[in-house]
């Protein structure tokens, strides 16, 4: 059996698909965090199943990529039972898609989820009445605490064995009357759910169309007649005929079977959006909030690096006096000894508390109130006020930001917003900034960097919206409620992440790291050096350095660790001044995505693009090397 | 008295009349569930033109200046 989870965004279909698969899938606590779909096997009363998370949707009509891809995994008929995920707490709205659902005549299951929430908003739901009124069993669970999710999978189950299709929701007789119509022009060929197709090209769904357009050339001629019927009829446009037909059937259905019993109760929260969200105390605490996230990574990572590092130094020089400094077998014990200093030493200490604090911001639903504040400055850079969700997620890791862009309607607005999230500093870089710069220099100069970070990518993207100019839709945009995060999904999400790092990061790493001892040993690294002269030489770096560059393309945390290894030292200021310190690490910032998002833009944007965006990335980066020298050199 | 969404103070109540032109507009806002004859409070405007907050059916939906320049609703109160 496989089983889909389908519903609107942040209804909490992630959050189940993890408590019934292990974490697979991140969860957050914004629309748009899934935008493709992830499988796992999981057991039912002793039955292995296939258990699919779905991208969230707000309809079967698309209007991004990623909900596209929902769309079109639910109508290639590969689910054989969906649950549809449902915020108990927005019943009204939620069943406008239920209703769609159903129409796809596939066994169902609804799951009221987040029941505690629609309690405290005073909404008390008849499961019972609700599933006799749309002919499929009704579950109410907690998804964050499991409760209910047995029940859940076990009704899907029974769905399934029974083959209980849901019911025909009816709308109002002249309606219909055009509905039927339209299914007895549809071919018996259409492999798609006929009431369903009918109901959608009578939407005006461009992709049905084209599908009915595609079989029989006929049928799609009557489609724009009845179209006209409809809106003639009801003096407006057939797709809103239809929506307003599924909405009132919506309220319609909650009136039934749910009843507000007391006004929300004073909740605290709505207090605290009104300081988060203030048209000036927000952006205070939103400095404040960056600030200390800035701080608490800083602070833990600080008190890491100093006494791992000597703990390596001292291991290294004790391996070098017993094996004697110049043998092979040195060369690569101290190879993987500093490949695993620096993932334990270096990078560890601040990838952990970043990732945590990260998980925490997005799953209690900062990022939301980010988005409100800042959309008029993302305005002004051209650019829609969703992009500011790729862009954030760029600080974890560019690759999961650039699927993200699917969230955004407009082509354009996907390849402006993915070249400026390969800009953004993710974990591997922040380690860089962290070890190197505020370690090294001061916190401050990494708080610049920073700062420089966001202005350049405001630039970036202002001077890509004048070349590429489109008129940006304006922002529409669930602010969802905040979530007490639970302590578990926030470390599991912290925990998935790291793993990341552990598993495929830190083995290159290693490898890189002997790949160098060796390279040193038969004196191929200064053909290497040699060749990428001109750069180390314009930018006044050390000519040692030119390898860790290169390196630095396969994994960003690559060219800081070699660094040490290049240098022979890890007090890198004995041997590199400040200014150099600075330049290398902008350098590094900025230059070239890491091959994981070079794969990834390749995918996303396409070939040129990626390329492009390649091109713009190192062009940038040389650039502002160049500028960081000069001004160093001014101020030291 | 009809007039747009941008015009309506924070705090108060009004019903959606019509969604002015755009169909991407029209079907996005009733994916949310924002219809016609629908009462939706203000809750605030954003500084510097941004987004106005709204909510309608218990959730709360930013919508950017000029998308609510482009609804047209009724003071009830």
């Amino acid at each position: 059996m496989r089983v889909a989870l389908a519903g609107q965004p942040n209804c909490g279909k992630s959050t189940i698909f993890n408590y019934v698969s292990g974490y697979r899938a991140i969860t957050s606590n914004f629309p748009g965090t899934t935008v493709r779909y992830t499988a796992s096997q999981i057991y039912v009363d002793g039955h292995t199943c296939e258990c699919i998370d779905l991208p969230g949707t707000y309809s079967l009509t698309s209007t991004d990529a990623a909900e596209y891809e929902a769309r079109k995994y639910l109508l290639s008929g590969g689910a054989d039972v969906i649950i549809n995920v449902v915020d108990a707490s927005l019943l009204s709205r939620s069943l406008e898609l239920t209703f769609q659902l159903m129409e796809l005549e596939i066994p169902m299951v609804l799951c009221l989820n987040m029941m505690d929430e629609a309690r405290r908003k005073g909404i008390e739901i008849d499961l019972k009445r609700l599933s006799s009124l749309l002919g499929i069993p009704v579950v109410g669970t907690i998804g964050v605490k499991g409760r209910g999710l047995k029940e859940l999978f076990s009704e899907s189950l029974n769905v399934f064995e029974r083959g209980r299709k849901p019911k025909t929701i009816q709308y109002s007789r002249d309606v219909e009357e055009i509905i039927e119509l339209m299914i007895g022009y549809l071919g018996d060929d259409l492999m798609l759910p006929k009431r369903l197709t009918a109901i959608k090209v009578l939407e005006n769904d461009e992709n049905f169309i084209a599908i009915v357009r595609d079989r029989n050339e006929d049928s799609s001629k009557r489609v724009g007649e009845l179209q006209n019927i409809l809106s003639n009829r009801h003096g407006r446009s057939s797709d809103m005929v239809i929506s307003s037909e599924r909405h009132s059937q919506a309220m319609n259905t909650f009136e039934k079977a749910a009843k507000v019993i007391h006004p929300p109760k004073r909740d605290v929260r709505v207090q605290v959006d009104n300081i988060v969200m203030h048209p000036y105390v927000g952006y205070i605490i939103l400095i404040l909030v960056f600030y200390g996230f800035f701080n608490f990574v800083f602070g833990i990572g600080e008190k890491g690096e100093g006494p791992l590092m000597g703990m390596f130094e001292f291991l290294s020089q004790f391996l070098g006096e017993t094996l004697g400094g110049e043998s092979v077998g040195f060369l690569i014990l101290n190879g993987i000894l500093q490949g695993i200093a620096g993932g334990i030493a270096i990078v560890l200490p601040y990838l952990v508390p970043f990732l945590i604090g990260l998980a925490l911001l997005e799953d209690v639903g900062y990022l939301p109130r980010v988005a409100f504040l800042m959309d008029s400055f993302m305005h002004r850079i051209g650019l829609h006020g969703k992009s500011i969700f790729p862009l954030m997620l760029g600080y974890g890791c560019n690759v999961p930001a650039i699927m993200g862009t699917r969230i955004l309607e407009s082509e354009r607005d996907r390849f402006i917003v993915s070249l400026l999230a390969s800009l953004v500093p993710c974990a591997a870089r922040t380690t860089i900034i962290f070890g190197l710069v505020a370690f090294f220099i001061s916190p401050n100069a990494a708080l610049a960097i920073y700062a420089l970070n966001i202005a350049v990518i405001a630039i970036s993207g202002r001077i890509l919206s004048i070349i590429l100019p489109e008129v940006s839709p304006g922002m529409i945009m669930e602010i969802p409620v905040y979530h007490l995060p639970s302590i578990r999904t926030t470390l599991a999400k912290s925990w998935y992440r790291i793993r990341e790092f552990i598993v495929i990061a830190w083995p290159m790493l290693i490898v890189g790291s002997v790949i160098l001892s060796m390279m040193e040993f038969w004196g191929m690294d200064r053909l290497l050096n040699a060749m990428l002269w001109p750069i180390t030489y314009i930018l006044g770096l050390p000519e040692a350095v030119g390898t860790t560059l290169i390196f630095g393309i396969l994994r960003k945390e690559l060219s800081m660790i070699m660094l040490v290894q290049a240098l022979d030292t890890p007090h890198v200021l004995t041997v590199m001044s400040k200014v150099q310190v600075l330049v290398f690490t902008v350098f590094v910032v900025f230059y070239i995505p890491c091959l994981a998002t070079i794969a990834i833009l390749w995918r996303e944007i396409g070939s040129k693009r990626a390329l492009f965006t390649v091109l713009f990335t190192f062009i940038l980066a040389i650039g502002l090397a160049l500028a960081t020298r000069g001004v160093g050199a001014f101020i030291w | 008295m009809i007039t747009t969404l941008d015009r309506i103070r924070s705090k108060r109540n009004v019903k959606v009349v019509e969604v002015i032109g755009g169909w991407g507009l029209q079907r996005h806002l009733s994916h949310l569930g924002i219809h016609p004859g629908d009462i939706l409070t203000v809750i605030r405007h954003a500084a510097m033109g941004g987004p106005i907050l709204i909510t309608i059916h218990g959730s709360q939906i930013a919508i950017g200046r000029g998308m609510a320049s482009r609804i047209a609703v009724e003071d009830t109160e």
